[in-house]
């Protein structure tokens, strides 16, 4: 595999931007598959040790898609894509929420939106990501949270690997 | 009124005082020498930065000397790499996740 892939990463406060670009070496239409079919979507989306698992989904504009990030222990964090534009192999658009396992809201953390865009660079494929949210405040507290969380659960898993020994 | 470090790390000058006093404590008027800019308008990005806790205030004589809190420079690159570690481990995910589906398109 290659080792040289670019990642680009850059937080804008001012307009409560994030934004990702990364190069994969792979062709597009298997680019796009990853990002937009929850068999594939479910098989990295979510840091390991935690796993992301898929309720529902409709990949369609006004579809949405309804999944947890599992911890070892079996912790549930649920969120809802809700798809608003798509343009097949191009870009897509979505706004994601916190919710319950239900798909209703949690209006303790409002929501973020996602554009992401896909391009052919060569052999390789350029995703370009854009997160925007309502303020930057709950972004962080966001980020924070889920390192935590992402945090503990490696570390509950570290436990039960060991305590198997 | 508090501020987050994020408000002193958006504008250019502010970035470019923390540079300088990153090294060595410096007063506001030698500060202020290094831009082409108003006292005023130095005056004005130091009283931010220090509403962010990011100065040291040193008294020697008459004279204020700013240097810059480094630890909490650290936290701002220790938020970022977080957040930037998710995304990375997560790409190495796809990047595993498209080899394997390669592989299983050259078995067709």
């Amino acid at each position: 595999m290659r080792s040289d892939l670019l990642m680009n990463f850059s937080v804008d406060k001012e307009n409560k931007t994030v934004n990702v670009k990364r190069e994969f070496d792979a062709p597009l239409s298997n680019v796009w598959s990853a990002w937009t079919e929850p068999e594939i979507l479910d098989l990295w989306w979510a840091p390991a040790p935690l796993k992301s698992e898929t309720k529902s989904m409709e990949f369609k504009e006004g579809g949405r898609r309804l999944y947890a990030m599992v911890g070892p222990e079996g912790a549930q964090g649920w969120s809802t894509f809700d798809y608003t534009s798509i343009f097949p192999k191009t870009n897509f658009k979505y706004t994601a929420t916190f919710c319950d396992a239900e798909g209703n809201p949690n209006s303790q953390f409002g929501s973020s939106f996602w554009d992401v865009t896909f391009s052919e660079q060569g052999n390789s494929t350029i995703v370009d990501i854009t997160i925007t949210r309502d303020s930057f405040e709950e972004l962080e507290k966001i980020i924070e949270m889920g390192f935590k969380q992402g945090f503990t659960s490696a570390m509950e898993g570290l436990d039960k690997i060991l305590a198997e020994k | 009124m508090k501020r987050d470090i994020f408000q002193a790390i958006a504008d250019p000058t502010r970035r470019a005082i923390l540079v300088l006093i990153s090294s060595t404590a410096l007063t506001p008027n030698a500060i202020a020498e290094q831009f082409q800019t108003t006292r005023q308008a130095v005056s004005k990005h130091i009283k931010i930065l220090n509403e962010c806790d990011l100065l040291e205030e040193k008294k020697l004589g008459r004279e204020i000397y700013y240097q810059l809190k480094i630890e909490k420079m650290k936290e701002v690159d220790e938020w970022l790499e977080q957040f930037k570690a998710i995304w990375e481990q997560r790409f190495s995910q796809l990047d595993q996740v498209l080899l394997n589906l390669k592989a299983k398109e050259n078995e067709k």
